[in-house]
């Protein structure tokens, strides 16, 4: 193990993996936070299965594997989805998660068709595209790790200057309005956010995955404290922690692909802060019920001795009368 | 006569319908300053679309709403609004302060933090409904009179002339209903316009001075003496109502 580290230390693919790995990690756990509270979750599924096309119809467009160019189509591709949602739920009578069992199936199958295309033409520059679909983090480059950071850092700041309106359209979408907040607005910065998040993580970690490293850290955070701004940075901390640790055991042998290590990692996190987190966890919540229902036993106990004793004296006066 | 009165609240001819079905047909109402007033009708009436329309969250199919004689979009910071406990996730992360203090959002406009001085205006706020002792409560562990208090009091935040509140006595215990209603008839006495949407038609000669009662159409409004009759009640509640008092 020691040696491993040694060995891997002074990497410098490793190294850079792994920047990659914590800035997605902190940057997708973060803003999750907002899917989770807003129930959306299910969203980010289909905006990261839809962005997929939208990677294959960027390259086969410039025939260019710059990330920049390939999460703006990810990104593009991400926000058509969740347009067709948004449109299918308003004009029939199609339920919302019908919408997005849709149109997350629909642009999935049609990535896949435009990749399988994109490879049978031949085009050597094509390697590597395949990736997007289970991840893998060692093809990240200081480039992608530079998008990553700087999309993801845009994200943030967004996050951050916005604070207090978007917590209150998370909390209260009708006081908001009611208070002259552009709610419509909002909510496609919010939803822009959530792309943004989304698509840096394609390369590391997939299109099928992705939606886990939205989710899990803010699930995970919610059970150890009950403010916004921590969870938010509790979240973006396991997130970065589940990147980091997923990439090391990812690259500690070959043919380990990323994403599904990552978010293995997250799931750990996830489950042993619903057991073991105080006030809201499972062990904690089972020991206050014993408690509880030990001390219910006492006294009702003591209620019925007490009524027996009442009993026996009532006996008592009965018998001597 | 009184027709060039100001009125605190006008809705004319105010329709509001969901896809084919209408909410709310052809709505009259004027609400003169300094009343307290009750929105009172069955289950399905339009009370909770009505206030709604007045704050313009959801768009009317026809028809307009003044407040001051002036559109709500620019009259905003004087209205305050309480919405329906059960409309909120209540295992949202924060506590009852920083729900109070949102009340100051309004009158901070964009991306400001609130201050010293707002926070001040909340606990003073927090202090008028009684919840002092539970600032920094996570809202989860309130009971349904001390969250729909949490409401009120980021309402009288807003430091508003007109307010409306919609079921603030929904699911409350007897304290927290008496705290209100007293906060209430406060509000009146400093000349504010109190507009409550209500559902126990026993209290509404006791809490109220106006009433509106409501079915889809404005069955009637004005004061309660005048308004709140058994033939009134009766066409409001159809066949449904078994008894009126007096």
């Amino acid at each position: 193990m020691l040696n491993f580290f040694f060995h891997t230390r002074f990497d410098y693919t490793l190294m850079i993996v792994s920047i990659g790995a914590a800035l997605l990690g902190a940057i997708s756990g973060a803003l999750g936070t907002y899917a989770v509270l807003r129930r959306q979750s299910l969203l980010g599924d289909a905006i990261s299965h839809a962005a997929l096309p939208g990677i294959a119809i960027a390259f086969i467009l410039t025939g260019s594997k710059t990330p920049l160019i390939l999460v703006l189509g990810a990104a593009i591709a991400g926000w058509i989805g969740t347009l067709f949602i948004v449109t299918i739920v308003r004009l029939t009578r199609i339920k919302y998660d019908s919408a997005l069992g849709i149109v997350l199936s629909t642009f999935f199958g049609f990535g896949l068709v435009l990749l399988t295309l994109i490879q049978r033409q031949g085009n050597a520059n094509q390697a590597g595209l395949d990736t997007f679909i289970f991840g893998q983090a060692a093809t990240l480059l200081q480039r992608d790790v530079l998008t990553i950071g700087i999309l993801g850092g845009f994200a943030l700041l967004i996050t951050s200057i916005l604070w207090k309106e978007l917590k209150l359209l998370v909390f209260d979408e009708g006081f908001a309005a009611s208070i002259g907040l552009q709610t419509r607005l909002l909510d496609i910065v919010l939803t822009s956010l959530l792309v943004i998040a989304i698509v840096i993580g394609l390369q590391a970690v997939g299109a099928v995955l992705m939606s886990a490293m939205l989710v899990a850290p803010a699930v995970a955070a919610r059970q150890w404290t009950n403010r916004l701004n921590l969870m938010v940075i509790l979240a973006g901390c396991f997130g970065a922690f589940s990147g980091v640790v997923g990439t090391f055991i990812s690259s500690s042998a070959t043919g380990i692909p990323t994403g599904p290590t990552i978010i293995l990692c997250v799931t750990f996190m996830v489950v042993f802060s619903i057991v073991f987190a105080p006030n809201r966890g499972l062990l904690w919540n089972s020991i206050k019920q014993r408690r509880n229902r030990r001390s219910l036993k006492l006294v009702t106990n003591r209620l019925v001795e007490s009524a027996s004793a009442n009993n026996r004296i009532i006996e008592n006066d009965n018998r001597k009368y | 006569m009184h027709t060039q009165e100001t009125k605190a609240i006008q809705v004319t001819d105010l329709t509001v319908a969901y896809r084919e079905t209408p909410v709310l047909w052809d709505i009259d109402l004027d609400v003169p300053p300094g009343v307290l007033l009750s929105i009172v009708g069955p289950n399905g009436a339009g009370k909770t679309t009505l206030i709604k329309a007045i704050l313009g969250l959801v768009r009317p199919a026809a028809g307009n709403v003044l407040i001051y004689n002036k559109p709500y979009a620019v009259q905003r910071k004087i209205v305050g609004y309480v919405p329906q406990r059960g409309s909120v996730d209540w295992d949202f992360p924060t506590n009852v302060l920083d729900v109070v203090m949102m009340g100051r959002y309004g009158a901070l406009g964009w991306v400001r933090r609130p201050g010293k001085q707002d926070r001040e205006l909340a606990m003073h706020a927090i202090e008028k409904v009684g919840m002092e002792k539970y600032t920094t409560r996570q809202i989860s562990q309130l009971s349904g009179g001390q969250q729909q208090r949490v409401f009120i009091a980021r309402a009288l935040v807003q430091d508003a002339t007109i307010y409306l509140m919609d079921e603030p006595f929904q699911g409350v215990d007897a304290t927290t209903e008496r705290t209100i209603i007293a906060l209430l008839q406060e509000l009146r006495e400093n000349g504010k316009t109190v507009v409550v949407v209500h559902h126990d038609l026993q209290t509404v000669t006791d809490y109220f001075d106006w009433v509106m009662l409501l079915n889809i159409r404005r069955i009637a409004s004005g004061p309660v003496e005048e308004t709140f009759t058994p033939d009134n009640l009766r066409e409001t509640y159809g066949g449904r109502i078994a008894f009126i008092k007096n």
